[in-house]
């Protein structure tokens, strides 16, 4: 057992100890480790937001940074007080919507806020317009409309020695793809009522989603028991030593 | 006006860049990026506003000497640390540089406290598995039974599983869950994505023509 | 019997959490070897990455956070170590304001020459940062790397970049410099410059936006790591050729160790991933069991 002579990684234990505690019950030690980080969180993203966003974008783009005596390049307020034009002087509208977005802390004049939200919502709107319907809509579709046999898969097994997802995709894999996603969708469609022909193609969708969803919980399980076995190594490696 | 001029700037924005698509050259193309600039500067501002709505909220707590204000004073602290730490004691631009106290921070305060807030979710999977997850029709026994070979056959458990049912080499588990992941995962994924991409397009088309005016909020 | 089937369904939560905490940590001292097979998705990014010309440049976009570091964190050094060796030259942005932070964090640790620097005409170069030495290959800050940071705005910054790089990422991470003053940067003036995208994320924004934008907009070929709770998700963009390979979770991460040749964290975590998801199997297993049992019992008694 090495114990780290770290300061930082003995705090980083006892925070980790700390919000674990919770497993056995509620208790002070817990409730102070969440406060600490929803503090840290909020000012992890104040100061990153500032430096790496508000400060290149707005504030040297516009020449503020200038103004104050914090850099020497010229933004768009010297250029055009100069008599030159400069398109970045646009963002002095960016920089007042901004404003406004922040004025919303203010219950009586906090509805000035819609109108930048009404920015953000336009853009994404409108791009999620079409790259959903290219991305998600349009090349899955084309994906769909397959042989319902890989002909060319079939002619590429390799003799007797192939594996069982080989065979797979060769004789049923695009039969699979095919059924599932049609019969998925028609589960789906709750416009029509789930009866007769239509009714049983939704149940043979149900089980291909029931498929899906056991996959996804697998996977689930996988990454949740990651998150816990990254902080024990932690624990055991970086702080007690027990493991290199 | 108060809602009016938020659904003309929908609009506008909105078919901006619908249209840019297309039209990708000077102005269209021109006026998507600004306001893809615009959205930047207003994203950070929104996140900026949910920092200080916290501080203003946690202030409150303090002032009003509500239950559990002491662990209020606790988040107003810590943000003021990181804050001044960042703004005024980490060499400015180079803040995140390794070895400046935001850093320090980074790496020893705010990455173990997400670390650990998320790992607590592996303990809820298994209790929540062993006391929810039965098998009472066919169809959540084929969700079972799916998941037990996804989590299997993407161990080398499956190996050692396999051998012991003396499967041959290239006809495992594992094998049977590559066929679950690319097959019927894809279909029905593919099947759910095709779904929400239909709502989302008609919903987007709903916004942009200002049928759909829930994101204003109430007056 | 049934007293103890009906004991196990109200055993505490608390008895479960302590045997998945002993599952977990048990496998840890033991120090199983164990042999990881690769799959077609990992094969086929290892295959895109290695078919790239030497001196390619390649976007590294690290969009995740501390809480989904034991998963892409091994990716990420991988990718590096890997990019390293191979002559490849990488660009790290972030959606995520922790991303570059993240991958700062990979590059020191991928980093072999610890606590050392160098001075070169004049520079003080610092091995870690400046310098990052993977055997006897050495990639260099600025010109076979840089960190051009985080920005806020989701898919529009990678719409942004679509027609100016500059305009989304003015200067770099570490310098605060404009990034024309770097040599890695020369040549390239928008997403379409690179030649491949290596994206690492936990959620939104993360591969579905790289997919809808850069690769189906800007068709610049992607490669992605997702954690285990995403990768099921974009699955169907591997099948359509949208991604060019896809590592989903720990496995995904120590498939892509092993693909490299170099077996780090990842590998050593799969020992324990075993053995939770079989006391997780087991659980529900006995839960089932115990369900059944004492369900046909109170079905006779008519309650």
């Amino acid at each position: 057992m090495h114990l780290s002579g770290e300061f930082g990684v003995w705090i980083a234990a006892f925070l980790t100890i700390g919000i674990t505690s919770f497993l056995y019950k509620d208790n002070p030690i817990y409730k102070f480790c969440e406060a600490l980080f929803v503090g840290i969180s909020a000012g992890y993203w104040f100061v990153s937001l500032y430096f790496q966003n508000l400060l290149p974008k707005l504030f040297d783009n516009l020449g503020i940074t200038k103004m104050l005596g914090l850099g020497e390049d010229n933004g768009a307020i010297q250029n055009v007080l100069a008599g030159q034009w400069d398109e970045r002087i646009w963002y002095v509208l960016a920089g007042i919507l901004g404003l406004m977005m922040i004025l919303r802390l203010f219950p009586n004049i906090g509805w000035i806020s819609r109108w930048p939200l009404a920015v953000v919502v336009g853009s994404t709107s409108g791009l999620y317009m079409i790259t959903y319907f290219q991305s998600n809509f349009l090349s899955q579709l084309q994906k769909t409309v397959i042989p319902l046999i890989d002909l060319g898969r079939v002619a590429a097994l390799p003799g007797g020695s192939g594996t069982l997802d080989e065979y797979f995709a060769a004789y049923l894999g695009n039969l699979v793809l095919v059924v599932g996603t049609l019969t998925g969708l028609v589960y789906f469609y709750f416009s029509k009522e789930h009866k007769g022909a239509f009714g049983n193609a939704a149940k043979v969708g149900i089980y291909f989603l029931m498929i899906t969803f056991g996959a996804s919980f697998g996977y689930t399980v996988m990454s949740r028991m990651s998150l816990l076995i990254g902080r024990l190594y932690f624990l055991f490696g970086d702080w007690l030593g027990f493991v290199r | 006006m108060k809602r009016e001029i938020p659904l003309i700037l929908t609009a506008v924005v909105g078919l901006t860049f619908v249209v840019q698509f297309f039209i990708p050259h000077y102005p269209l193309g021109f006026m998507a990026d600004m306001f893809s600039d615009w959205f930047s500067i207003v994203a950070a501002c929104a996140i900026w506003l949910g920092a200080l709505n916290l501080l203003k909220i946690s202030l409150n707590k303090v002032y009003k000497k509500e239950k559990d204000w002491f662990f209020a004073i606790v988040t107003i602290i810590s943000f003021l640390v990181i804050v001044i730490a960042g703004f005024f004691f980490s060499g400015g631009r180079r803040f995140q540089e390794p070895g400046t106290n935001f850093d320090w921070l980074y790496i020893n305060v705010y990455s173990p406290l997400s670390a650990t807030m998320f790992a607590m979710l592996a303990f809820y999977v298994a209790s929540a598995s062993y006391r929810a997850f039965r098998a009472r029709n066919a169809q959540a026994t084929i969700l079972l039974l799916a998941a037990f070979v996804v989590m299997v056959g993407r161990t080398p458990f499956s190996d050692w599983l396999s051998n012991l049912l003396f499967m041959p080499e290239g006809w495992q588990i594992s094998n049977l869950s590559n066929i679950i992941m690319n097959f019927f995962n894809v279909a029905g994924q593919r099947a759910i994505m095709i779904g929400i991409s239909l709502g989302l397009i008609s919903t987007a088309l709903r916004i942009i023509l200002g049928i759909e005016r829930t994101y204003l909020g109430g007056d | 019997m049934r007293k103890i089937f009906e004991k196990l369904l109200a055993i505490d939560r608390r008895i479960i959490f302590l045997v998945i905490f002993l599952a977990v940590s048990v496998p840890i001292f033991l120090g199983i070897k164990i042999n990881i097979k690769i799959t077609d998705e990992v094969k086929a990014f290892y295959d895109a990455v290695s078919n790239l010309p030497s001196g390619a440049r390649i976007m590294v976009a690290c969009d995740f956070d501390p809480g989904s570091e034991p998963e892409l964190q091994p990716m990420t050094e991988s990718g590096f170590r890997y990019f390293i060796q191979n002559k490849l030259r990488f660009v790290i942005i972030g959606l995520w304001p922790q991303g570059p932070m993240q991958a700062n964090k990979a590059l020191a640790a991928v980093n072999e020459a610890k606590d050392e620097f160098t001075v070169e005409n004049g520079d003080t170069l610092y091995f870690g940062t400046d310098l990052i030495v993977v055997g006897s290959d050495t990639a260099r800050y600025g010109v076979d790397f840089i960190n051009l940071g985080f920005q806020a705005g989701n898919e529009l910054v990678i719409q942004r970049m679509g027609s100016s790089l500059k305009a989304a990422f003015a200067s770099d991470l570490r310098l605060g410099r404009p990034i024309e003053d770097f040599d890695i940067m020369r040549g390239l003036n928008k997403l379409s410059d690179f030649e491949f995208i290596y994206n690492l994320s936990a959620g939104y924004p993360g591969t579905v936006e790289w997919v809808q934008f850069a690769v189906d907009r800007f068709h610049v070929p992607c490669g992605a790591g997702n954690t285990a709770v995403q990768a099921p998700q974009v699955y169907p963009y591997l099948d359509s050729g949208q991604l060019s390979g896809l590592m989903g979770g720990m496995k995904g991460a120590a498939e892509l160790e092993k693909v490299v040749g170099h077996k780090a964290k990842a590998t050593m975590f799969m020992v324990s991933q075993t053995a939770a998801h079989i006391f997780v199997i087991l659980f529900i297993i006995i839960g089932n069991i115990a369900y059944f049992a004492t369900r046909g019992e109170t079905g006779r008694k008519g309650l």
